[in-house]
């Protein structure tokens, strides 16, 4: 151990942990294996989903991995009864609410199913009599397809629109509780709002609420295959800055643009340009 | 920030400056225009368009009267200080006042800011640079940095923001009339000699021209060739329709573009390429030096064909063969070339996602900032960095009753130069090229939101709907230039260039505004 | 920090003139000091962002409704984006964003459980026959007095129909009450009254002591909070204090949020005796080094809101706030902000949010209040009831403060009696009586006893054999119960028990955040199992599924204490197999 460290146990073997870093840190580090889901390693963590909550010996209630930051000495268990039952509720409350057919746990790169099934939740059980999120679909523009049918409100996007990268606050939680729901002002048309189609949001959002035009299309018409695609990584043609982008290629046909969280320029971030830019490539319109 | 909207230019840069004004850092804006850039700063300046100079000596003036000059830095490191401050002395904060615009005190609190923080940038973009005496603007910039020692060092320095992707990487790469890759000069001996011997051919020694001095070439007829590869200066140079015709009146024009581009239009031969970075692979240099890869994404379409595959087929086609032309391969020539380039091995590159030069030796981990060496003892063996003396000089479009307006354009955030790629996407917040005017100047000409107005430079004349706009000051007015199809905002703009950099003065014409209506009946 | 984008809707002049009361005429987020020269910035913008809740009172007093146009007015004025501000605008009770097409006061009416049971949703639906604007409301505060309600003004003052009466405190005049004891003999609204009957003596001897010592001496009288959570407040102080010793500024807050349901004694407190908490804000600013006091009051509390206006208005005038308040050096004000119905904004970490002109959501914890509080600088959180007690303390000494209450349980503990009992109201009593004893002080129940709720919604439910059960923190904890803030809400068995559990269920439901996915989803699902009226072995073992997540899971205490009352009903069979 030294300044710069710290050292916890994770269900029974030793872990460090540089300062400032998170449990779910020395999760990773351990081989542990955690679900996370309104986590990004590029964003503030809202710690709301509660899915990757562990069990901190001297805590009273669960803790939140992803935001709780390591502390000397801490002894966590990640696969105790309580934590096993916590996680499954939670995944179990969200598929009785939200259709989380597409959701995903972005930092494992696989379904939100593989949890469900892991921790045994049943959706079914609280009946079909269950109030579950109803919102028309959104599509205002030829960039975005927005059906928050599928949020699980995981503040996502709302972090990356403001001041987390984008500082444009064109969305954000409003309304209470079980009608809490992500929205612009007066719930404006998003063209008639301070968006700028950075795409950020949508590059967040792990749960399809939020989609570009070109992927919803294609899994509209049951052709989104990302088993046939690949991912070339390149930089963007626009200004100086140098993004990095990665060009998601489905039957040579560009079909997404993202970019990396991890790169030091654009920490996984757009603009408008980039993002949508590509177009002239393959013009389609 | 000074003459730059990076808000709306380079976005992602500005991510990284918010992240800077969330942990405090001040920022002043300095622009004709209250731009979505200077709404995030803590105070904007909003200088007479073309009269940087004069608030920068102003600065400068104030800095050294009010003794926060870093002596020891400017002792050490600098050379010409008692010339720049007998420039700078007749520039009071009473002239800076009435040369800008901007009252003293915003002036002194800015001078003041400026040289009493621990870190400071400046940064600016085509603000500065797309006037007549750019080349004096940058200097004038400069000559603030090394008064105050915010330079070389993290988290100071001098930040110019490059347009283009890969602009900075065309001039590392010798794509500029004097330099050979890695800014060794056209004229040196034996820097051309180590070129010429692994390209197995002598080179020519005397530097070529700038792209402005090429037309100038063009007018008098010594110029009668051009060979143009992805530029489409038909829409993007300033007064385009003089452009126009010099190039329709070439004995030759070839073109090589991935579109039929108005340029190309007028060419003799089109030699259609392929998208470098999503259907070719190679690198392209960001503006902070750094070095990143492109990877081939799709195929070309049916045609169309990689630049350096064109280029190696004409030099086959003129008698030289160069053998395989991989980008790997061009690269590792280059490397051998190009001392700042040596360390970065292609698989480097690929592995720590880009480096920034100079990057000597494989073991050399990158320069995030330059200019270090003025911090070391024995600057590195230079010679000490000299301040420049520059005069403030307006625009050359001087307003007259003829033309009482100014006209200074930029660029909107969804849109880029003359729309051809950018135009390739429906984007929902575009509007067009409208000309931005303030509500005083609207109302005092009878204008419209809306309305469609003829504006009338010295140079031409263009219809423009009309966008009532407070964030201007009264008298000045503002358009993009991407959508040429639809409005020549550039048939206004002045080509009147520095001679030094060869960039127009896009930033500062004097027009008029007329009713349509009035001049049809 | 933002871009922001302010649509075509404009605001009223009358908008325009009701935010500036607020406000201020001039704006000063973004100073326009010169046509050349315009000063923002992210500094600016977070020191005004905080008058965004009063902004929109003034909006929704104003026209019944916040207005696109009117909500615009306040994003361009203290250059808040205007999706946030929606954000916060929909988070609270009090608020409507869309438009009620009338221009009429709403009288809201509380249907929780002492009210439920005295007629509430009949009043409600009388009075809605009669034309009027109504709103079904949680605890109003005014459990006393059931049915209670509230009527938010239009264009004009809120009101308390039930403040035009009289009011008494059953044990009016008793002077061996510590607490209460101002109450109903000195006048509220003039601060020699106050002098007179002994005010500012615990001030003068507070700095007879110095900080330090008065830290101590809070922290060994074994004082706890009376907000519910019951941690030692010498040791929040303490902390406190340590953190402004490294050079921080720190705040101190009163919460008289009070909205548990059943809870009513801050209001009490407040209304009658407003200077007492003045004087204790002080001492609590003066022990831990702060400089700013706030104290956040819900928004049902007209009468208890203006008499604090004027205290504190009448504290300033008298040179006890302002500059070198607290000695030289030490400058001390306080600021009131009004909640606009939330329930969760009475937690701590919400409740700085929602000062903060954010939405009200609890922050997750650690870091504390303590460290991390308001504007994310340290801040010592308390009840008035916490509060008022130092006063005391300071005047009588510890050992005369100790004579009272129990060993873990000192001193004397204020209870709200409400529901089913004779003669229901405000009492204190020292900890360690017994449920059955505090009973027939509020002159015993009425009919025959079904159940007592104690502590509110969050607390649980318990029967006749806990008569007997002394009432202190350490004996209700050993019986599987709680004080929390001291509600007694007594349920005979004429009442429909089943409808009161159901209607708590709802209560947390409708007081989520939304923000975490345990409470938002577990009190609905909550809800909708309890509110079925059908409980099978099945669906109560699906409740303690829930309730052990949302225990478990959830980010605050909302969350953490959502099925207490449900779970305690099922226990003890008032709903469920075993009725
Ligand atoms: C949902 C919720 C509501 C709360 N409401 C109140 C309240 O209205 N008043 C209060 O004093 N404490 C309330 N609390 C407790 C506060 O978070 C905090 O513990 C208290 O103000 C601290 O003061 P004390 O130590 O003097 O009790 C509430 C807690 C929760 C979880
Ligand atoms: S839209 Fe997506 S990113 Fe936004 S809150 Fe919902 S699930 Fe999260
Ligand atoms: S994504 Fe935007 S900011 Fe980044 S390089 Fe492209 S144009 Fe520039
Ligand atoms: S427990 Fe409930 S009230 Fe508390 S943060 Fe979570 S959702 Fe919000
Ligand atoms: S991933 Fe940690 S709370 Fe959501
Ligand atoms: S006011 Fe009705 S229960 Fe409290």
């Amino acid at each position: 151990m030294n300044n710069s460290s710290v050292t916890i146990t994770i269900d029974g073997e030793t872990v460090e942990v540089d300062v400032g870093r998170t449990i779910l840190d020395g999760c990773r580090s351990a081989g542990v294996d955690t679900p996370t889901l309104c986590h990004g390693d590029n964003l503030t963590p809202s710690n709301v989903c509660r899915v990757c909550v562990v069990e901190v010996e001297g805590s009273r209630t669960l803790v939140p991995s992803c935001s709780r930051p390591a502390e000397e000495g801490m002894v966590v268990a990640t696969d105790s009864e309580r934590v096993r039952h916590s996680r499954k509720m939670v995944l179990e409350f969200l598929g009785s609410a939200v259709d989380v057919s597409q959701a995903r746990d972005v930092d494992h790169d696989s379904d939100l199913s593989v949890w469900s099934d892991h921790y045994g939740a049943d959706p079914t059980r609280y009946g079909d009599q269950v109030a579950k999120s109803s919102a028309p679909l959104k599509r205002e523009d030829d960039l975005y397809v927005r059906d928050y049918d599928k949020c699980v409100l995981c503040y996502k996007c709302v972090e990356a629109c403001g001041d987390d990268a984008q500082h444009t606050f064109a969305i954000a939680v409003s309304g209470r509780g079980f009608d809490a729901h992500i929205s612009t002002e007066f719930d404006a048309a998003l063209p008639d709002s301070a968006c700028v189609y950075c795409g950020n949001c949508v590059a967040v959002c792990p749960t399809g609420a939020l989609q570009f035009t070109t992927e919803f299309d294609l899994r509209k018409a049951a052709d989104w295959r990302p088993e046939d695609q690949h991912v070339a990584r390149t930089v963007c043609s626009y200004c100086g800055v140098g993004c990095n982008l990665e060009l998601h290629v489905q039957d040579n046909t560009i079909v997404k643009v993202t970019s990396p969280s991890d790169h030091d320029v654009t920490s996984g971030m757009l603009c408008i340009k980039g993002r949508f830019g590509w177009q002239y490539v393959q013009p389609r319109f | 920030m000074w003459g730059s909207n990076a808000r709306e230019a380079h976005p992602i840069f500005f991510h990284h400056l918010m992240k800077g004004l969330n942990n405090g850092a001040q920022m002043f804006a300095v622009d004709p225009r209250r731009t979505s850039s200077a709404k995030f700063a803590d105070v904007w300046l909003g200088l007479e368009v073309g009269s940087d100079i004069a608030l920068a000596n102003t600065i400068g003036r104030e800095i050294i009267d009010a003794g926060l000059v870093n002596t020891d830095f400017v002792a050490h490191s600098t050379a010409g200080f008692e010339q720049y401050k007998a420039s700078v002395e007749a520039y009071t904060l009473e002239r800076g006042e009435a040369l800008t615009g901007v009252p003293s005190g915003a002036i002194r609190e800015l001078a003041h800011s400026y040289a009493r923080a621990d870190r400071a940038q400046i940064l600016w973009t085509l603000g500065i640079t797309e006037h007549h005496n750019a080349v004096d603007n940058v200097f004038a910039l400069c000559n603030l940095a090394l008064l105050t020692g915010h330079i070389g060092r993290w988290g100071s320095g001098l930040v110019p923001l490059r347009g283009q992707n890969n602009v900075q990487g065309g001039g590392d790469m010798g794509a500029l009339p004097n330099k050979l890759p890695g800014f060794q000069n056209v004229d040196d001996r034996d820097a051309l000699g180590r070129f010429a011997d692994v390209y197995g051919v002598d080179l020519n020694p005397v530097p070529g021209k700038h792209l402005t001095h090429m037309f100038e070439a063009m007018e008098s007829g010594e110029l009668t060739c051009a060979y143009i590869v992805g530029e489409n200066p038909a829409d993007s140079e300033a007064n385009t329709s003089h452009v126009r015709k010099l190039l329709s009146e070439l004995d030759c024009l070839i073109v090589q573009d991935i579109f039929l581009t108005r340029t190309a239009e007028l060419a003799d031969v089109v030699l259609p390429a392929s998208v470098a970075w999503a259907e070719s692979s190679g690198t392209v240099t960001s503006s902070e030096r750094r070095v990143q890869r492109c990877h081939q994404a799709v195929e070309a379409p049916e045609g169309a064909r990689d630049d350096i595959e064109i280029l190696a087929d004409l030099a086959r086609r003129l008698g030289y063969d160069w053998g395989t032309t991989s980008p790997q391969e061009l690269w590792d020539e280059l490397r051998s070339l190009s001392p700042p380039h040596a360390g970065m091995s292609w698989e480097r590159l690929e592995a720590e996602g880009g480096l920034q030069w100079p990057c000597p030796s494989t073991d050399h981990p990158g320069s995030p900032f330059l200019h270090g060496w003025l911090w070391e003892d024995d600057l590195a063996g230079r010679a000490p960095a000299p301040f420049t003396a520059v005069e403030a000089a307006g625009p050359l479009d001087r307003l007259t009753d003829e033309f009482p307006l100014r006209l200074t354009t930029g660029r909107a955030l969804d849109s880029y130069n003359t729309g051809v790629l950018s135009g390739s996407f429906n984007s929902p917040i575009r509007y067009g090229d409208e000309i931005d005017v303030h509500p005083a100047d609207a109302e005092r000409l009878g204008i419209a939101d809306g309305e469609l107005v003829r504006v009338v430079s010295p140079r031409g004349a263009v219809d423009l709907g009309v966008r009532i706009q407070p964030d201007l000051v009264p008298g000045l007015t503002f358009t993009t230039f991407h959508f040429p199809e639809l409005a020549d905002s550039n048939l206004l703009t002045n080509d009147a260039y520095d001679a030094r950099s060869g960039t127009s003065e896009f930033k500062a014409a004097s027009i008029r505004i007329e009713r349509i209506g009035d001049c049809d009946g | 920090m933002a871009d922001l984008y302010i649509s075509s809707d404009v605001a009223s002049e009358g908008e325009m003139a009701a935010v500036a009361v607020v406000l201020g005429p001039d704006d000063d987020a973004l100073v326009v000091e010169h046509e050349r020269v315009v000063r923002g910035g992210t500094r600016r913008r977070h020191a005004r962002r905080n008058l965004l809740l009063p902004a929109l009172h003034a909006l929704q007093n104003h026209a019944g409704w916040i207005s696109p146009g009117g909500l615009n007015h306040v994003c361009e004025r203290l250059q808040v984006p205007p999706a946030e501000a929606y954000g916060v605008a929909t988070f609270y009770d009090l608020f409507r964003t869309t438009d009620p097409g009338n221009r009429e006061a709403v009288t809201h009416v509380c249907v929780d459980g002492a009210c439920q049971m005295s007629g509430a949703n009949e009043l409600l639906a009388e009075l809605e026959a009669g034309g009027a604007r109504v709103h079904a409301s949680p605890c109003l505060g005014q459990c006393e007095r059931a049915p209670a309600t509230f009527v938010q003004g239009l264009a004009g003052p809120d009101l308390v129909p039930a403040d035009s009466l009289p009011y008494t405190i059953p044990q009016q005049g008793d002077a061996s009450l510590r607490l209460l004891r101002r109450i109903g003999v000195v006048d509220p609204t003039d601060i020699d009254s106050y002098r007179h009957n002994g005010g500012f003596a615990a001030l003068e001897r507070a700095r007879e002591l110095g900080p330090t010592e008065l830290v101590q001496l809070v922290t060994d009288s074994g004082l706890s909070g009376r907000g519910g959570a019951a941690f030692p407040t010498g040791v929040k102080w303490a902390a406190v204090r340590a953190e402004v010793d490294t050079g921080r500024s720190a705040h101190v807050v009163a919460n008289a949020d009070e909205s548990e349901p059943g809870t009513f004694k801050d209001r009490v407190l407040i209304e009658n005796d407003p200077f007492s908490l003045v004087e204790a804000l002080l001492i609590a600013g003066y022990a831990t080094g702060a400089t700013h006091g706030w104290i956040y009051i819900r928004g049902e509390y007209p009468l208890a809101t203006a008499r604090l206006e004027k205290a504190v208005a009448e504290a300033r005038t008298g040179g006890l706030l302002g500059a070198n308040a607290l000695g030289e050096g030490h400058n001390f004000d306080i600021t009131i902000r009004r909640g606009a119905g939330a329930y969760v904004c009475g937690e701590e970490t919400a409740l700085f949010n929602s000062i903060e002109g954010f939405r009200g959501e609890p922050r997750n914890k650690p870091p504390f209040p303590t460290t991390h509080g308001l504007f994310g600088e340290p801040t010592a959180i308390n009840n008035p009831e916490t509060l008022v007690n130092v006063l005391h303390l300071l005047t009588s000494g510890i050992s005369e403060y100790r004579t009272q209450g129990t060993e873990r349980s000192p001193a004397t503990k204020l209870f709200c009696l409400s529901g089913a009992v004779l003669t229901p109201g405000l009492y204190e009593a020292p900890f360690g009586i017994t449920l059955g004893e505090l009973l027939e002080m509020a002159g015993g129940v009425r009919g025959d006893l079904r159940a007592v709720l104690m502590g509110g919604a969050a607390g649980s439910f318990v029967d006749r054999s806990f008569l007997d059960m002394a009432l202190t923190l350490e004996d209700t904890q050993k019986r599987g119960t709680t004080l929390g803030s001291g509600v007694v809400m007594v349920f005979n068995t004429e009442d429909d028990i089943v409808a009161a559990v159901s209607r708590i269920a709802e209560f947390f439901r409708d007081e989520s955040c939304g923000q975490c996915v345990p409470c938002r989803i577990g009190t609905q699902r909550q809800h909708e199992i309890v509110g079925a009226g059908v409980l099978d072995a099945k669906h109560i073992g699906l409740i303690d599924e829930m309730a052990a997540a949302m225990r478990d899971a959830s980010i605050c205490g909302l969350g953490h204490t959502a099925s207490n009352a449900v779970q305690s009903a099922i226990r003890l069979g008032l709903i469920g197999a075993g009725k």
